[in-house]
């Protein structure tokens, strides 16, 4: 965005950014709910999902959230409604400040974070403070048992997730989200360079941790122990309606959307194609119509990895509480530590 | 003044504030809660200082897993809502003196160590591999020590958690 936008004033930049941001983290979401949600779940299920809004009931996102604005703001009698009113946005917040570190294109990303995985991360973990203080702060047993488990879910599936991106991070050298992509795109393997060396392929292990653990991450099913309908009744969201409720929802499918695109950038090359395609040595070669195809490229391959979230969320039933722990800590963690080890070895050796 | 020096005061009025705050407030979950936004302004200070490793380390040690375990133990345990009225005890007074101590205490030791020495105004960042090149260089005997309290650390709580 710097090399596009040099000529425009620094307020007029930081005005573009938030309308950027605002953009990345609403877009996919919309397309996410839409095509997944409503249609794919449907046709998985020999359904129609919605027709009558717009043609193949494209429009009924808007006529869904026009539903939910218009519903009264009901804050219970007993709940701390300061707190009560605050825990939706902290989590939707949480995922706008995950978008930042998300390069789209050679020039198109909104900050050159050197330490943009580790930023990635850290902030992440911030949604599950507005989990638990949703679920505080209703006053309601079943709230606060989702509040609980949510938080407990995250915490162990964190781990993880920070584990399998380090495989990553010791491949690329680097923890420069940007300098990860180009690490992809001009990399070769065993001397082959038609496809680059997206990590998905050496760190497959890798891959398939960080996979899981956003899936429980985001509270899809069979993790979505938090908010298990049939025994929660919805879980720390159970009080909460209108408007307060479309932020969660968003706040929801949003960070799925952002969680796609930054495993696509950690291990399928990001917003990148092979640099050899095109004669490019490095990223300042890049051509800059990169810019513009760069972000349809991450979405491309956004959708095909939120495609496999969902694919799972709408195959599978719910975890129980202990297996889901156990998987966590029994299963991925010591995968994935034994994923780094192998990891720092090869790179020493080769 | 620079910018800088602005966005320092306005984010250590805010911290000061909601240091206040921690210790007056009546319920143990808002508590809990100023002091996480003591926390940010502090990574927030840290970001200004162009140190956004520790900025960083900040925000995913303290907000993302010290303040959500200490909710998740005051949740699971105590917490009600509305004001409580027992969580004033007689230590109370103790602890005036005791936090004026440390405040003169570290103030005393930046002075006598910085006295007027001036960050330069165009401070380079320092990269992480600075960091880790430290830390696994000339760093690498208290990091290993380091590691070892923790390991203790985790020990106990599991000697102490189970049951038979």
């Amino acid at each position: 965005m710097i090399g596009l936008l040099a000529e425009v004033p620094y307020w007029g930049q930081s005005l573009l950014r938030v309308l950027g941001g605002l953009v990345a983290v609403l877009l996919p979401a919309g397309t996410i709910v839409y095509v997944f949600l409503f249609k794919m779940m449907s046709f998985m299920q020999s359904r129609l999902g919605p027709m009558e809004a717009g043609p193949y009931g494209s429009m009924q996102l808007f006529a869904e959230v026009g539903k939910w604005l218009q519903k009264e703001d009901i804050v219970p009698d007993r709940a701390d409604a300061r707190i009560f009113k605050m825990a939706p946005i902290i989590v939707l917040v949480s995922t706008f400040l995950l978008v930042v570190v998300v390069p789209f294109g050679p020039d198109a990303w909104f900050t050159d974070f050197e330490t943009g995985v580790f930023y990635a991360l850290a902030v992440s973990s911030v949604s599950v403070l507005g989990i638990l203080i949703a679920g505080w702060s209703s006053a309601n047993k079943y709230s606060l048992l989702g509040g609980l488990r949510a938080a407990g879910q995250l915490i162990a599936y964190e781990l993880p997730m920070v584990l399998a991106v380090m495989g990553v991070v010791i491949q690329a050298g680097t923890m420069n989200l940007q300098k990860i992509v180009v690490a992809q795109n001009t990399g070769s393997m065993f001397g082959i360079d038609a496809i680059g060396h997206p990590y998905v392929i050496s760190q497959f292990f890798g891959f398939i941790i960080f996979m899981i653990a956003i899936q429980a991450e985001l509270t899809q099913a069979p993790f979505d122990m938090p908010i298990a309908e049939s025994e929660l009744v919805s879980g720390y969201m159970t009080e909460y309606s209108g408007f307060r409720f479309l932020i969660f929802f968003i706040g929801e499918f949003a960070t799925a959307g952002v969680f796609a695109m930054i495993a696509s950038v950690l291990f399928l090359g990001g917003w990148g194609v092979p640099f050899t395609w095109f004669g490019w040595t490095s990223i300042d070669d890049v051509a800059n119509w990169m810019n513009f195809a760069g972000p349809l490229i991450m979405f491309t391959k956004m959708m095909l990895l939120v495609f496999f979230i969902m694919w799972i969320r709408f195959s599978y039933p719910r975890l129980r509480e202990d297996q889901l722990q156990k998987f966590a800590w029994k299963g991925l963690i010591p995968v994935a530590l034994l994923n780094i080890m192998v990891t720092s070895i090869l790179k020493v050796v080769f | 003044m620079i910018a800088q020096n602005i966005g320092f005061w306005i984010i250590a009025t805010v911290m000061i504030f909601a240091a206040l705050r921690v210790v007056t407030t009546n319920n143990v979950v808002h508590a809990a809660l100023w002091l996480v936004v003591v926390l940010a302004g502090a990574a927030a200070q840290y970001i200004l200082l162009a140190a956004e490793f520790v900025a960083v380390t900040q925000v995913l040690v303290y907000i993302g897993a010290v303040m959500v375990l200490f909710l998740f133990g005051t949740m699971l345990t105590r917490a009600k809502i509305g004001t409580e009225s027992d969580l004033n005890n007689s230590y109370k007074k103790l602890g005036i003196p005791v936090a004026l101590v440390m405040l003169v205490a570290m103030g005393v030791a930046l002075v006598s160590s910085f006295g007027d020495e001036k960050l330069p105004q165009t401070a380079t960042v320092v990269s992480t591999q600075e960091i880790s090149d430290q830390i696994f260089g000339p760093y690498l005997l208290p990091f290993w020590a380091l590691s070892f309290v923790l390991l203790a650390a985790v020990v106990g709580a599991i000697v102490l958690a189970r049951k038979d």
